[in-house]
């Protein structure tokens, strides 16, 4: 085992890892959220639960942060060592006539997947840790639904929001698919793989672009 | 000038023992003592490659060099078809015997018995250890290997994969290199070329090369030097040859003192794509499996042939009965399936008469169309149709074609942009392989002591005429199994004597000698370019010295060469400089070889009076105009020594012994 | 017809080179590319220039040899074939093609357009065999049946003809359809699972030494692959590489 990151393969199996851990977690998320259009009692429980059970905050929360350092380092290191592969560009190159630009262009829709996660993190988590250890207000069960449609309020954050998704979604259609490619799964499932994770890489993004939506079109009246 | 007998060192004793008594008597070289041993292998092909590995395998410290940029690009790769081996897995009677009489009745009686059954013996142990290695040969459903049959045999010994044998066996011995080369026992040295043959003591010793990123000169030293250089088919230009195939190494050695075998002897093969225009630079095969279901005919009107030359006429628009199926009406026992030097030559004879069919006039028609219909009714009836419709028939027929032969049709459309399933291809004749080479004994060791010469660079096992299939085997024979070994008995009398300097004034006289020219070629700095003088050489060839040859044409052939390389000294263009990446100094060299090679390539086909294999003078031949050979007078082998000018080689004979075969005329009628 | 080129000159590995202009008249569209190349060196020829390097051998798609990046895309704008096997009926009249050499860390140009491509020997070198002796007498060639769906999948793998193109059309310069096809072809034979494991590790180890990049797999390889070389391969040596780590 040992060395086993030294080597290209090894990174990209890492890279395919938290990707789809970060997948797995993509899922969770919209499951969470989409109950916020259809039954924002469940959606604040659910809210509370994720915010205040011990496991989640001290274990799963840490895990997921790992995983995307990890993902956005090693995609990072990554794409800074593909660089240097070709040290002397070429004149001319129609990368575009054997491989699709998302596949090629990972690097960039990731970054700005990355740039979202930080305003998404300043919107929601900073908020949350303020509210609980800065603030150290009481808990209350029933606060989230109405903390997050309120953020939907302005424009900016409702198209910034389908940007970054919209993004996503291009990273997702190679990324997903990729990752099992790269654990080595290509035999006579691969077809029915593909159409799944294209499937889940256009569905669930546009999910989460639906939530804001709606949310921005159905403000809480007071 | 004809001079004293050459001994073969054939061993005494009945033909099927001769190989297994050798080897138990030859001396051994013990394994410590092999550790301070060197050989040299120049060529790195299916005999180089699996020499090397083989030798560097029993303890032999090998230099191999090659001029490609990797051992694994030397031109085996391109062989098609598949590799013979008397397995017998058909159970259709095969037989060591059997390939033996084949290869030497093939090989039109010019061949020597003694190396030929060798061959078949060791065939089996090649297809063992390539299978051994991880060649994947085409398999049966059983999981078993699968075997097809070639011109001019009964059985079907032919173990092959798919198109591309030749490829899959080089990359075999290319690994059995790497593993050597892994273990430090081989040092590989790619694009390096062998300029000269360093003889010590009347030993060959060493050889001086060329890198060719650098231009630096080098020395290396050996106990031995194994010249695996491939064939020289090159000299004529065109030719289903790579394009840096060339005859240096073995010209070099032949020029110190090992005799040239045979020279006139080269395979002309039926079936390649013909010439397009005077930019061509190399010619391809269509693999001989072809003349199975092609029909292969001119215009019967030299009217019909003209107007489709000018474009005015479609083949498909001849009618049956204006047709000529030259092949079938000559010889309607063999038909189209006659041998490759049969079939070259009548295409000839067609288009010098005025019918081919190209805007060169020098191309024939293979004609699928009788094939798709045979086969699209017998597809139709057994899928159950009772009266298909002709346009039916011709896709099921089309659909069976291309099962056979799809990728063949497909690369043929990709170079002439036409569609052979709905016209005729174009074919023709070119240059594909040369039999003769340098003359080796028995023990595979040219004139030259220490001095060895493995696959097609030697001459030994294919006659005037080799069959399919045969030059993979004997490349892998060479190197796997027969060299190694006999080479321990010249170098058990090595083990004491250390290592081969490279300060010595017979390697700097071979430097020099090496420098002189390149000096001399830099700084001609005339007014024709290299392939000015390639592409003139190659015309000569082909008119005079081509498929048919006579006494009037092989004398002219002689002067005019003589003329034309005396011209290249003078007036050759050579850009650039030698110490750097040259390509055009590389060719130069090459190319001046062959200027001298071409003469006593003529000068051996004037001397032969006699038609054998692909050797056919126009003097010998019956009334119907097939080949008179001279059993007589010229069952011998004629090995060159040089002396200075090509003209003046002088002829040796090895006299050929039938023992073991009865010696017939070959007819296809 | 007449065609614009724009080819990169470079005298030796240590000069910089340039994209410089010719104009070629008089092309026919039954020439190769390679054939239409040796129409330039000759006039350049003979115009006292020095003549274009490139790397060229068989010219009938086998060898391996030719390695032009044309109009940026490894072999030229047709699929399944090599340079050598281009021909100049794919171009039109008055078309400038910019001819470069493959470009890659590990193929460092040697001259003009002739790289060096000892890195992919070496990758070879480090595993690409199966450790019998060529003296040795093995046993019987038909002494183990082997699935003949294994036998095919092991020959398409091994039909790789090592030329590069699959590093030079990717984007990460990365060398994973080359090694993975060599691993390939042992991996699926039973003579060469018993030393797959050692195989895959000192491949990849030499692999990534040479610097070639990373595989992101956008599949340009397998688009340019002259002989259609499958992403399959990859995966089963990713396969190969993780069961071998594991174990190791």
């Amino acid at each position: 085992m040992s060395g086993l990151i030294q080597s290209s393969i090894a990174r990209k199996v890492v890279m395919a890892l938290s990707g789809l851990f970060l997948v797995f977690f993509l899922g969770q998320h919209f499951t969470i959220n989409i109950t916020s259009v259809i039954a924002p009692d469940t959606f604040n429980t659910w809210s509370h639960f994720m915010g205040y059970n011990p496991l989640v905050q001290y274990v799963l929360q840490p895990i997921l942060i790992a995983g995307v350092i990890v993902h956005f380092v090693m995609g990072f290191v990554l794409e800074v060592q593909n660089n240097k592969a070709r040290t002397v560009k070429y004149a001319k190159f129609q990368g575009s006539a054997n491989a699709p630009w998302i596949s090629r262009n990972m690097i960039l829709t990731g970054a700005v997947v990355l740039a979202f996660l930080g305003l998404h993190m300043y919107d929601f988590w900073v908020h949350e840790m303020a509210y609980k250890y800065i603030e150290a207000k009481p808990e209350d069960p029933t606060r989230y639904y109405a903390e997050t449609v309120e953020k939907f309020a302005p424009i900016w954050r409702v198209v910034l929001y389908v940007i970054s998704f919209a993004l996503l979604s291009l990273h997702l259609l190679h990324g997903f698919a990729s990752s099992f490619q790269t654990m080595g799964v290509n035999n006579k499932y691969s077809g029915g793989i593909k159409l799944f994770t294209k499937i889940f890489a256009i569905a669930i993004p546009l999910g989460f672009v639906f939530i804001a939506v709606y949310h921005h079109l159905n403000p809480i009246t007071h | 000038m004809i001079m004293g007998i050459l001994d073969s060192k054939v061993p005494k004793g009945p033909l099927a023992d001769k190989w297994t008594k050798h080897k138990n008597e030859i001396d051994l070289v013990n394994p410590a003592n092999k550790r301070n041993i060197d050989v040299i292998v120049v060529g790195t092909g299916l005999a180089g490659g699996s020499a090397a590995a083989t030798l560097s395998e029993l303890g032999y410290n090998v230099k191999t060099f090659c001029y490609q940029d990797s051992p694994r690009r030397a031109h085996s790769i391109a062989a098609q078809g598949g590799v013979n081996a008397a397995k017998n897995y058909q159970g259709d009677g095969d037989s060591v015997y059997r390939l033996f009489y084949d290869t030497v009745k093939g090989g039109d009686y010019r061949s020597r018995e003694a190396n030929v059954h060798r061959l078949a013996e060791v065939s089996t142990n090649i297809i063992d250890q390539c299978v051994a290695q991880g060649v994947p040969f085409a398999r049966e459903y059983g999981g078993l290997l699968d075997n097809r049959s070639f011109g001019g045999v009964l059985v079907s010994r032919t173990f092959y994969a798919k198109g591309q044998t030749g490829q899959q066996l080089l990359l075999g011995a290319y690994a059995a290199m790497n593993r050597q080369i892994q273990r430090g026992k081989i040092k590989s040295y790619t694009r390096h070329e062998m300029l000269d043959i360093v003889l010590v003591d009347g030993k060959a010793r060493g050889i001086i090369a060329r890198d060719l990123v650098s231009g630096e000169i080098e020395r290396h030293s050996g106990h031995a030097v194994v010249l695996a250089t491939g064939g020289y088919g090159n000299l004529f230009f065109l030719s289903t040859y790579c394009m840096g195939a060339n005859v240096m190494a073995a010209w070099k050695a032949h020029k110190r003192g090992a005799y040239f075998a045979n020279p006139c002897f080269t395979q002309i093969h039926p079936t390649c794509i013909p010439v397009s225009g005077d930019h061509q630079s190399k010619l391809t095969l269509m693999s001989e499996s072809l003349r199975n279901d092609g029909r292969i005919w001119v215009p019967k009107n030299l009217e019909d042939a003209k107007a489709i030359r000018e474009g005015k006429l479609k083949p498909t628009e001849i009618a049956e009965e204006e047709r000529d199926y030259y092949l079938e009406r000559r010889y309607p026992a063999f038909g189209n399936l006659v041998p490759r030097d049969v079939a070259s030559r009548a295409a000839k004879e067609r288009c010098d008469a005025g019918y081919g069919v190209n805007k060169t006039g020098e191309a024939v028609y293979l004609d699928f169309d009788a094939a798709i219909m045979r086969y699209g009714r017998e597809k139709a009836l057994t899928s159950g149709m009772k009266n298909p419709d002709d346009a039916t028939v011709r896709k099921l027929g089309e659909e069976v074609v291309e099962a056979k032969y799809g990728n063949l049709f497909q690369m043929y459309e990709k170079i002439v942009d036409q569609n052979p399933y709905k016209t005729p291809m174009m074919i023709y004749p070119a240059v594909h392989y040369t039999m003769g080479g340098l003359w080796v004994d028995y023990n595979l060791m040219t004139t030259i002591p220490g001095c060895y010469a493995a696959g097609e660079a030697n001459f030994s096992d294919h006659g005037a005429n080799r069959l399919g299939a045969s030059a993979l085997m004997q490349g892998l024979a060479d190197g796997y199994f027969v060299l190694p070994y006999t080479i321990g008995d010249y170098l058990s009398k090595d083990i004491r004597t250390g290592k081969i300097p490279t300060e010595s004034p017979e390697f700097d006289e071979a430097e020099k000698h090496v420098r002189e020219r390149i000096d001399k070629l830099m700084s001609t700095k005339g007014t024709h370019s290299v392939d000015y003088y390639h592409k003139k050489l190659g015309k000569i060839m082909w008119n005079k010295c081509g498929m048919a040859r006579n006494a009037k044409e092989l004398q002219e052939a002689m002067d005019e060469i003589a003329e034309l390389r005396k011209d290249f000294w003078e007036n050759v263009k050579v850009p650039g400089t030698p110490d750097s990446k040259n390509q055009e100094l590389e060719k130069a060299g090459r190319v001046a070889d062959f200027l001298e090679l071409g003469e006593l390539f003529a000068k051996d086909a004037l001397d032969r009076n006699e038609s054998c294999g692909g050797h056919f003078r126009e003097e010998y031949q019956t009334p119907e105009g097939e080949a008179l050979r001279d059993d007589e007078n010229y069952q011998y082998v004629a090995a060159w020594e040089y002396q200075g000018d090509p003209s003046k080689a002088i002829l040796h004979k090895e006299d050929l012994v039938y023992e073991n075969i009865e010696v017939k005329t070959r007819s296809y009628k | 017809m007449k065609i614009y080129l724009k080819i990169w000159r470079q005298k030796n590995p240590s000069t910089k080179g340039a994209m410089v202009a010719y104009t070629l008249d008089g092309i026919e569209a039954d020439m190769s590319f390679l054939e239409m190349l040796d129409v330039l060196n000759e006039e350049l020829i003979s115009k006292n220039e020095e003549p274009v390097e490139f790397d060229h051998d068989c010219r009938e798609g086998i060898c391996g040899t030719c390695s032009l990046m044309i109009n940026g895309r490894p072999h030229g704008p047709d699929t399944m074939i090599t340079a050598c096997q281009l021909h100049m009926r794919s171009f039109n009249d008055g078309d400038t093609i910019a001819i470069e050499p493959w470009r890659a860390k590990a193929f460092p140009v040697i001259k003009d357009l002739i790289v060096d491509r000892s890195s992919f020997d070496r990758i070879q070198q480090a595993g690409g065999y199966i450790s019998v002796n060529t003296s040795g007498r093995p046993v019987d060639a038909n002494a183990i049946p082997i699935e003949k769906e294994a036998a095919d999948a092991s020959f398409n793998a091994a039909t790789c003809i090592g030329c590069g193109a699959c590093v030079a059309a990717c984007k990460n310069a990365s060398a994973m359809l080359f090694t993975s096809a060599k691993v390939s072809q042992f991996a699926l034979l039973p003579q060469g699972r018993v030393e797959a494991t050692e195989r895959v590790m000192n491949m990849v180890r030499q692999m990534d030494l040479e610097g070639f990049g990373n595989c992101t797999n956008t599949g340009a390889c397998e688009v340019e692959c002259p002989k259609g070389i499958s992403l399959e391969n990859i995966a089963r040596m990713n396969r190969e590489y993780l069961s071998a780590s594991v174990k190791g």
